[in-house]
């Protein structure tokens, strides 16, 4: 019987924190698994032996930030069969579009002795906006046991069991008492996609959103609640949809809802 | 079971013999499943000793908001019900079918053989008690028998106990179900406090009267019944909120396209958080998954929600995508479709989808409201939803 060659997996990296790819290397049972099932052609955090394209699965993380990234972007989803975009930069555009709600270039210009060596977009954006994306994994940062289930729905061609419903499914799957109910903590689960296993509000703590909005989040109604029965400002309501996920559509929308409230 | 005067059947166990009671089930084999704090909730969990109860504590509930509160005695059961409910044992949230390996020419069955959990539920409330019967419906009395389910039920040793006191969000008395436990416990527990702290005990089974006769107790007084019974009148009249139930099912039938479900729409998260709280939802999906290998394929079963998109979805996408058509779904199929099916209502008038739900909407005032703007005329087109 002739050897099936294995799929090449490659792994890169926009603009982003490498979080999302220690999540693979932090698999650690599972890698050698994963090495055993695919072959690693490109993974510069992991090896610096790097093979030729074209990839089968293409593991992309961070977002699009300079003329040069949309380039790449466009260069590697040529090279790729599959590609999946991984964590809050690349599926949302990550903490640093921040930026987007502000002037790029007073920050360039605060933060660099020569802003004009600084080549850079007005506003930080999701793999999504440049490049047909197979599939999101969400996340800051993606959790490992739903990327290894990603990559074995690819390699046997099968559905990944990733939910998009509300950090809330999870929170009550693990009996978790309800944060916002019983300890008046304003909590983002209810919009948020789960995929984390409600880690935050199981140890007493509102969910940060990490996951980015879930499939239908009524962020309008959650905040009114939060600021009229929990008596949140306005400036923290922003606050807590500005993060990691703040370019999500859902969360970007609410917040500017909130821009010109006072406190 | 057989039928039996009360009367004959009541009688006393103290509160210091009650540890008796706890021992008496596991030295039974059983898992002793009882109320107990865990993060300022009162859950449900297995516990060893008497003391790990939420003695003296109470709940204060609302609409989005429980809060626990000292009560000023060593009430063992001095509050209503929190966020679990027993389904959580008796049909877990997730739980896998089976597991398979391939081998050369197919696959076989990997069997884990482990037997059903023996599970003793005390502290069970009458709204619990139906909505476990409810679920029994569901489960073992149609054309397909959950297995699963079944063996859990079957083994399941049910103490039951009376509410002396009804919470805000409480309406069993409007459904019916409670707060006077009915029939289909082991052992029924009504909790006095005036006087020596004990307990009248009604027993419901044989295997109750077992348990039972190994504890020190005695016949309850005449006294102590009108005590016990007192008691429970009293829960009947805290009722904090009201269903108004005649005519309910035609109601949201004819009221399927009121705007009115607009208006709740606005305010409903989708989260889900009604179901999952919820003692009698019981609607789950089937994941697949396999290994990186490919070697090893297992089947689970988890807890879904007519809340998510994936719930309704089908080979042209999700056909209940707005959440006026989601959280009408789940209210009409509780109330009205629930009747067609099962001969009786889904709700069992706990409360808890108004206190979980994070933004508090109330299923007893969004149902009034609908009464209050009826429009009285049947739709023009059969309504064919299915749970």
């Amino acid at each position: 019987m002739a050897t099936k060659r294995k799929p090449r997996l490659a792994v890169w990296k926009f603009a982003s924190c490498d979080g999302c790819q220690l999540s693979l290397l932090d698999c650690e049972d599972e890698l050698l698994a994963v090495t055993g099932q695919v072959e690693i052609a490109y993974f510069l955090e992991a090896s610096r032996a790097v093979l030729e394209g074209p990839y089968d699965v293409s593991l992309v993380e961070g977002s699009i930030t300079t003329p040069g990234d949309a380039e790449r972007i466009r260069e590697i989803r040529e090279a790729s069969k599959f590609l999946v975009a991984i964590g809050a930069c690349a599926t949302a555009g990550g903490i640093q579009a921040l930026r987007n709600f502000a002037d790029v270039r007073e920050f360039t210009a605060a933060v660099y002795a020569h802003p004009e060596y600084i080549d850079t977009l007005k506003r930080s954006s999701p793999i999504a906006e440049h490049v047909f994306v197979d599939f999101e994994l969400r996340g800051c940062p993606i959790n490992k046991y739903q990327l290894v289930e990603v990559i074995s729905a690819y390699l046997h061609g099968r559905k990944p069991n990733i939910p998009t419903y509300s950090v809330c499914m999870e929170c009550k799957l693990r009996g978790a008492p309800c944060v916002m109910v019983a300890a008046g903590i304003a909590c983002l689960g209810p919009v948020t996609q789960a995929g984390c296993q409600a880690l935050c509000p199981a140890y007493g703590r509102g969910c940060f959103g990490c996951y980015g909005p879930m499939e239908t989040p009524n962020t309008a109604a959650l905040t009114a609640w939060w600021r009229d029965q929990l008596g949140m400002a306005p400036a923290a309501i922003q606050r807590a949809l500005r993060t990691y996920n703040a370019g999500s559509e859902a969360f970007r929308k609410e917040s500017e809802a909130y821009e010109h409230a006072h406190d | 079971m057989t039928e039996h005067e009360p009367h004959d059947r009541l009688y006393v166990l103290d509160r210091t013999d009650l540890q008796q009671l706890f021992d008496a089930l596991r030295t039974r084999g059983y898992t002793v499943i009882a109320p107990q704090i865990e993060n300022n909730v009162i859950i449900y969990g297995a516990v060893d000793r008497v003391e790990e109860l939420p003695i003296g504590w109470t709940d204060v509930q609302a609409g989005g908001s429980y809060r626990l509160a000292r009560r000023g005695d060593d009430a063992l059961f001095g509050y209503t019900v929190g966020p679990h409910s027993w389904k959580r044992f008796l049909s877990p949230p997730l739980r896998m079918l089976w597991r398979a390996r391939k081998t050369a020419d197919g696959f076989e069955f990997i069997d884990d053989g482990s037997p059903p959990p023996r599970y003793a539920l005390v502290g069970v409330r009458a709204c619990e008690l139906a909505a476990i019967q409810r679920l029994d419906d569901i489960y073992t009395r149609g054309a397909v028998i959950d297995d699963d389910y079944q063996a859990r039920r079957g083994a399941a040793f049910i103490v039951a106990v009376n509410c002396g006191q009804a919470g805000a969000t409480c309406f069993c008395a409007s459904l019916g179900t409670g707060p006077s436990v009915g029939p289909g416990y082991d052992l029924a527990l009504t909790e006095l406090m005036e006087g020596e702290h004990r307990f009248v005990v009604a027993v419901g089974s044989e295997r109750g009267a077992e348990v039972l006769a190994e504890l020190p107790h005695r016949a309850a007084s005449e006294g102590e019944i009108e005590l016990a019974e007192a008691i429970v009148a009293q829960a009947a009249s805290q009722m904090g909120r009201t269903l108004e139930t005649a005519g309910l099912q035609e109601l949201l039938y004819r009221n399927v396209e009121h705007p009115y479900w607009d208006a709740v729409a606005e305010r409903c998260l989708t989260c889900g958080n009604c179901t999952l709280v919820c003692p009698t939802c019981f609607c789950f999906t089937i994941e697949d998954t396999t290994d990186l290998t490919g070697q090893i394929a297992e089947r689970w079963r988890r807890t879904d929600s007519c809340f998510s998109t994936a719930f309704s979805f089908i080979s042209s996408g999700s056909i209940r995508t707005s959440a006026k058509a989601r959280y009408r779904q789940w209210l009409t199929h509780k109330l009205a479709g629930w009747q067609d099916q099962f001969g009786n209502i889904g709700c069992v008038g706990c409360g808890r989808c108004i206190t979980w739900c994070p933004v508090g909407i109330d299923l007893t005032a969004e149902v009034a409201a609908l009464r209050a703007e009826d429009v009285g005329q049947p739709p023009a087109e059969p309504i064919l939803e299915m749970a």
